[in-house]
């Protein structure tokens, strides 16, 4: 590289009191993946591609259409159909060639997630939907990850860094602080139900680059344990001081076996309510003669055999990852489901409610934990 | 007085972004207040601010005070 047009290029930011060239070195090894290629995605990539971030890994499974040109300006009329992620890099490796640019045009899921994530030093939040938001939080938070997360809606936005490490070792609080379970499907309108001002998701995507390079160079004091809301009609900023929820830890998953069994496009679809969830009474009282299925792996502790023997109880074993090609045995019997904090075992039961409508399917509230003292 | 102002998409379920309240003792009650007085905030998911500090459990509210509800928003 030649140092001379390498202090032309970053010659504004390389004068910063607190920047010079420690802090562009630190921008050139840093390592960030950015989830979503949208109105969010697109300024985020700008700005950090710009001021020399070394290796980005950009994920979107979206091509680009009409309706996205509003906002996303990256895009042009020539570039509809073609993969977002596709014409970012080309018009990123205009930008700066130095940066290394690695894309997926896939949707974002548990398994990139694992295989990836440990690539990376930070990794943002741009993307448009609960699901994905609530995966890339766990998996963070899972797997140790510093998060930038932006979001946008009509004419309101949000910014915040979570899962940040602290200097006591700590980790600042998480998505799952503020929102320990997804909303109900539909009632928080995205960008195509209830429309976005154009030029919001640039202040938040810049807002976001803005925390990226922050957390990079170590310059001033992140978002972490904040969160920063944008109201674009009357220019007013509202910064909430966030705390820890206890809620929220019995929501994230504790293991990567339990995060990669985790549906989040259901969860998000099918929130905790209205589900047929039955207490430990309820259960002991009316459903005791149907046949109880734990649906956890073969790992997970205590097993239920001596407990359903001493209560004469039907049951079989049939761990959730196995349970999509076995389902058909559970057709039209009356079932309960068992995991082992009830979370799973109301997917389970969704899952059987969808392939078999005429069975009485039900989720034992709290799972196996919840019996302990009886087990 | 106490000032609660509303964000976002939870101003469709209330109508206003602001409202003053005369009194109110503590968190739990003014949230149970505000349901009855906006039926769809009920089915509505948000979080709640007292002055600026999100609360995770029942706390008391001081005359004076300000509180936000904050709804999650998804769009990017």
């Amino acid at each position: 590289m030649d140092q001379t047009i390498q202090y032309e290029r970053y010659q504004r930011q390389l004068i910063l009191k607190g920047f010079g060239m420690a802090g562009q070195q630190k921008l050139q090894q840093a390592r960030v993946l950015v989830v979503g290629a949208g109105g969010l995605g697109c300024p985020v990539m700008q700005y950090l591609v710009a001021a020399g971030v070394g290796h980005i890994g950009l994920a979107d499974h979206d091509k680009v259409s009409l309706s996205n040109l509003h906002r996303q300006i990256l895009f042009g009329i020539e570039d509809i159909g073609l993969y977002k992620v596709d014409v970012v890099k080309q018009k990123m490796f205009s930008l700066n060639s130095d940066v290394d640019i690695r894309t997926w045009n896939e949707r974002w899921t548990q398994q990139h997630c694992i295989e990836f994530f440990s690539e990376y030093d930070v990794i943002i939040d741009a993307t448009d939907n609960f699901a994905s938001r609530y995966l890339i939080n766990d998996a963070c938070v899972l797997l140790g990850k510093p998060l930038v997360f932006g979001a946008v809606s009509q004419f309101d936005g949000q910014v915040a860094v979570f899962n940040q490490l602290k200097a006591d070792g700590s980790r600042s609080v998480n998505y799952r602080d503020l929102f320990p379970l997804p909303p109900a499907n539909g009632e928080v309108l995205n960008c195509a139900e209830g429309g976005v001002l154009g030029a919001l998701p640039g202040t938040i995507g810049a807002m976001q680059a803005t925390e990226a390079i922050k957390i990079i160079t170590g310059l001033g004091q992140t978002l972490s344990n904040k969160l920063w809301n944008y109201n674009a009609l009357t220019q007013e900023v509202f910064i909430m001081q966030l705390v820890a929820n206890p809620v929220s830890l019995q929501h994230i998953p504790l293991s990567v076996e339990q995060f990669m069994s985790t549906d989040y496009e259901w969860l998000c679809e099918f929130p905790q309510k209205g589900i047929k969830e039955i207490d430990q009474l309820q259960w002991q009282e009316n459903y005791f003669d149907h046949l109880l299925v734990d649906i956890r792996e073969p790992h997970e502790l205590p097993r239920l055999n001596s407990f359903c023997s001493s209560l004469a109880l039907e049951w079989m074993e049939l761990p959730l990852s196995n349970l999509e090609n076995n389902i058909a045995c559970l057709f039209g019997r009356n079932v309960v489901f068992v995991c082992q904090a009830g979370v799973r075992s109301l997917m389970a039961a969704n899952m059987l409610m969808k392939s078999s409508p005429a069975s009485a399917v039900f989720s034992l509230k709290g799972g196996v934990d919840g019996l302990a003292e009886k087990i | 007085m106490i000032e609660v102002m509303f964000f976002g998409q939870l101003t469709d379920a209330t109508g206003v972004s602001s409202v003053m309240i005369e009194e109110v003792t503590s968190t739990d009650e003014l949230i149970q207040m505000m349901k009855m007085r906006y039926p769809a905030l009920a089915s509505s998911t948000y979080m709640v601010a007292l002055n600026n500090t999100m609360v995770t459990e029942n706390t008391i509210v001081a005359p004076g005070s300000k509180l936000a509800f904050m709804p999650p928003f998804s769009g990017g």
